[in-house]
């Protein structure tokens, strides 16, 4: 993932060349936005994250007559762009894209960070993991998966999706406990992403993934593996035939991948309150909408406030799974 | 289908794809031959612009800048010995050797010509063959990629002209190197020493820059100023590239076809080509002696894969969203941002955008030729330029385009590190581009290697079981033993040696 990342030249570019121009005039005590804003991206160029980052930048651009500069700090798993989001100065012109793994992190002890180390700004997005199997697999429905998963001994089962304890993993985990397996029935594989993942399973290394649906669209749609169910309160209306994990087998588990939009802690009440709500017109315009569900992505709203909300609960969850499955730093 | 060509036609034959092709050739050339600055970045950095243009543009756009950067990264390899990405790092020493022979031109109208070449027949094979090829990469889980990098890895000892002990000692440093940082299969930080800078590892790009410019400016601070190669005009750049084609059309086509292969392969792609292609070429020449002294044979068969690999490895990235390379991720992006999705839905229900595609592919390498001759020219009043301001520039070039790819200073000192550590061992003897084929090639084979044992409970069964790993086993244990083999057979056979070596 994190080879993707050499793309920020033109950005910085761009954004020292603002800098210089703003030296001549004298700093007038303009409504914010008075200048470009950095929106920090801790993924690289080309993946998910980076495209929703841009879509919202660009967005926001409109809405508030100001560049808004994506920068991609990538590497580390996430924690280096998490950190440059958390350390940069509060001004409200420097602001970043948070993903699932700022709750995931802190208890591995990679990094102090944790979702209050921010201010939150609004949730915008949230995928929930998938079950694939490879087309050639002997089980049909997500049920004959789980028996055969319960009778198989631990650890005979592969699955993969992302790196050791990242979020498709976790999903596994929550799974395997809301069926009372211990944590280590299937044995994870870490690989380099969810790309990678379904590949192998397609090359016949693997048992099942747990990657979101719409990573795996395009080797399904190739006729090469087949997602079996969901882990999430309802369907996917764009790949409508695969059934929640609790129509298909009666288990009430669901978790899922988030994006949102958060700036460094103190960042003043009233550039936040204009930031989010800049942020629920970018939400409800058509153009987010359109792109989000031409990726398959889905769109999930929730302000400040009910973001904060959103990313504890999500922490203790995280916390309890990441201990089950043997992944917390004591 | 000779509708949907026409229909492609169409669709390329607008100004804005035309005008947007020649800029971002131009763009291309002028980012891959900066020290520093990779087709990569060149790629990742045109992402904000594809947002303004048309589908068709934007895809033109990202096809035109990655074919030129990977040709002119070898501009500076060839001049200054400086290559200009990972994927002209292989063959880097003998360009230059060539231009110290007085033989520029011939090196980089090698690359020019055996680059265009190459990206066109991979274009080919992306039209004809993509169905079968998509099927190869499929057949690749983590068993067959460890004996693919393995046998990468094997490739120092044969592309260095050092000892090879100091060629593998040189690589098992880049293999260190690529132990530091979170990004392994545990997850576990290494080497980090609590900087969250080194959380993310070691990049290929800035240990690159550090170990061949930084490393070459300290070396110019410190030789007296050599003998300016003698002012002459440049020659004709394609003069003698057609007798070449028609001397090293075996190697050419062998050259294509490793390209094509390892493009295909996701997370294989333009760098490790070139490496396999350089070795095989030194490995199967019936002139190896003159590998190393500026000899073009190793060029000709480098350059025709690494420009292979490009067009190829948009097959995985067209048919299964897989993406071949990180320039292949970055196209995956832009293709769904543009709602051309990937899968093979695109290439029944858009044909003819897959067509246009194609064109823009094979219009890209041609404009190569002219566009890259242009660049060399250019690129030649280096040569002639004193040294005491080409190091400077070149030392601001590193700067800055190690500053830029993470927007902050670790980068800098990343490279700054790699210079001395570059300087000290060109000093001692060890050549450094092993230890680069070790710092690409090292995350690869242990993410490869455990993943599989993994899988495997342990057992290395698996790695011989499955038929393609099973060749793949054979080829690099073959080309281990090889040598021992030789060995004994001249021991055993010293006359029948002596005679051979007489004739030949």
């Amino acid at each position: 993932m994190s080879r993707i990342t050499r793309r920020t030249f033109a950005a910085s570019t761009v954004a020292a060349a603002a800098g210089a121009a703003l030296g001549f005039k004298p700093a007038l005590a303009q409504a914010y936005p008075a200048r470009p804003v950095t929106v920090i991206v801790p993924w690289g160029a080309g993946g998910g994250t980076d495209a929703t980052a841009r879509i919202v930048a660009a967005l926001l651009e409109k809405d508030l007559g100001q560049p808004f500069n994506v920068i991609n700090r990538t590497g580390g798993s996430g924690v280096v762009g998490h950190s440059a989001i958390a350390t940069a100065n509060p001004d409200g012109y420097t602001i970043g894209m948070l993903t699932v793994e700022i709750s995931m992190m802190h208890w591995q002890g990679l990094t102090e960070l944790t979702p209050r180390s921010y201010t939150p700004l609004a949730l915008m997005n949230e995928d929930p993991p998938g079950i694939q199997v490879a087309s050639t697999s002997p089980h049909k429905t997500v049920k004959e998966l789980a028996e055969a998963i319960k009778a198989a001994p631990p650890g005979k089962f592969k699955a993969s999706g992302t790196g050791q304890g990242g979020i498709w993993h976790l999903a596994l985990v929550g799974w395997m406990q809301a069926m009372g397996l211990p944590a280590n029935q299937v044995a994870w594989v870490p690989s380099n992403g969810a790309a990678p993942a379904m590949q192998d399973l397609a090359a016949g290394g693997l048992d099942l993934t747990t990657c979101s649906v719409p990573e795996a669209r395009a080797i399904i749609e190739a006729g090469k593996a087949k997602s079996l169910a969901i882990m999430a309160p309802a369907r996917n209306p764009i790949f409508a035939d695969v059934p929640t994990l609790k129509e298909a087998m009666g288990i009430d588990y669901s978790t899922g991948a988030w994006r949102g939009i958060g700036a460094p802690k103190g960042l003043p009440p009233e550039i936040a309150a204009k930031l989010t709500a800049s942020l629920k017109k970018v939400y409800d315009s058509a153009e987010f909408k359109d792109f989000m569900s031409n990726r398959g992505f889905g769109t999930v709203w929730g302000d400040a406030g009910q973001f904060a909300a959103f990313m504890d609960k999500g922490d203790a969850q995280m916390g309890e799974a990441m201990k089950a499955a043997g992944l917390t730093k004591t | 289908m000779l509708n949907t060509l026409i229909e492609a036609f169409r669709l390329i034959s607008t100004w804005e794809v035309i005008v947007a092709m020649l800029a971002a050739s131009v763009y291309g050339l002028v980012i891959g031959s900066l020290p520093g600055l990779s087709a990569t970045m060149a790629t990742a950095l045109l992402v904000p612009v594809t947002f303004y243009l048309s589908p068709i543009a934007a895809i033109a756009t990202i096809v035109a800048a990655s074919s030129m950067a990977i040709f002119s990264g070898d501009i500076p390899g060839a001049l200054l010995r400086i290559p200009g990405t990972p994927a002209s790092a292989a063959y880097a020493d003998e360009a230059y050797a060539m231009t110290l022979k007085g033989e520029a031109e011939l090196a980089l109208g090698a690359g020019v010509w055996f680059s265009a070449v190459g990206g066109i027949a991979g274009t080919v094979s992306l039209m004809a063959l993509a169905p079968p090829l998509a099927e190869i990469a499929l057949s690749f889980s983590t068993f067959e990629y460890f004996w693919l990098a393995f046998l990468g890895l094997m490739c120092a000892t044969l592309v260095a002209r050092s000892s090879p002990v100091k060629a593998i000692a040189g690589m098992f440093i880049g293999l260190l190197v690529s132990c530091i940082g979170i990004e392994n299969p545990g997850g576990v930080p290494r080497f980090t020493f609590g900087l969250t800078d080194l959380f993310g590892g070691i990049e290929p790009i800035p240990a690159l820059v550090g170990v061949f410019a930084v490393a070459q400016v300290m070396r110019a601070m410190l030789t007296p100023e050599p003998p300016p190669i003698p002012r002459r005009k440049f020659g004709s750049i394609m003069a003698g590239q057609w007798a070449l084609t028609k001397k090293y059309h075996w190697q050419m086509t062998r050259g294509n076809i490793i390209g094509i292969i390892i493009g295909v392969l996701p997370g294989a792609g333009a760098d490790m080509a070139a490496w396999v292609s350089y070795a095989m070429s030194k490995r199967f020449s019936k002139e190896p002696k003159k590998f190393g002294t500026g000899h073009v044979e190793g060029l000709v068969e480098a350059g025709a894969s690494n420009n292979a690999s490009i067009a190829s490895g948009w097959v995985p990235s067209l048919l299964f969203g897989i993406p071949g390379d990180t320039i292949a991720a970055i196209a995956i992006g832009v293709l769904y941002m543009k709602g051309l999705n990937p899968g093979p839905t695109l290439f029944t229900e858009k044909a003819s955008s897959m067509y246009a595609i194609y064109l823009m592919f094979i219009i890209a390498n041609i404009l190569m030729i002219p566009l890259g001759i242009a660049m060399i020219r250019l690129a030649a009043y280096v040569l002639r330029a004193p040294r005491s301001t080409v190091m400077p520039v070149i030392m601001l070039c590193c700067a800055v385009g190690s500053f830029a790819i993470g927007n902050n200073m670790f980068g800098v000192v990343t490279v700054a590190t790699f210079g001395i550590i570059g300087y000290v061992m060109e000093a001692n003897g060890y050549p450094v581009a092993a230890m680069v084929l070790g710092i690409v090639m090292g995350t690869m084979v242990e993410q490869a290697f455990v993943t599989s044992l993994i899988k495997s409970d342990g057992s290395i069964l698996p790695f011989f079981e499955r038929p393609v790993a099973a060749i793949l086993a054979a080829m690099a244990i073959g080309a281990l033993l090889w040598p021992v083999l030789v060995w004994i057979w001249r021991k055993m056979k010293p006359v029948a040696v002596a005679r051979a070596a007489s004739s030949s």
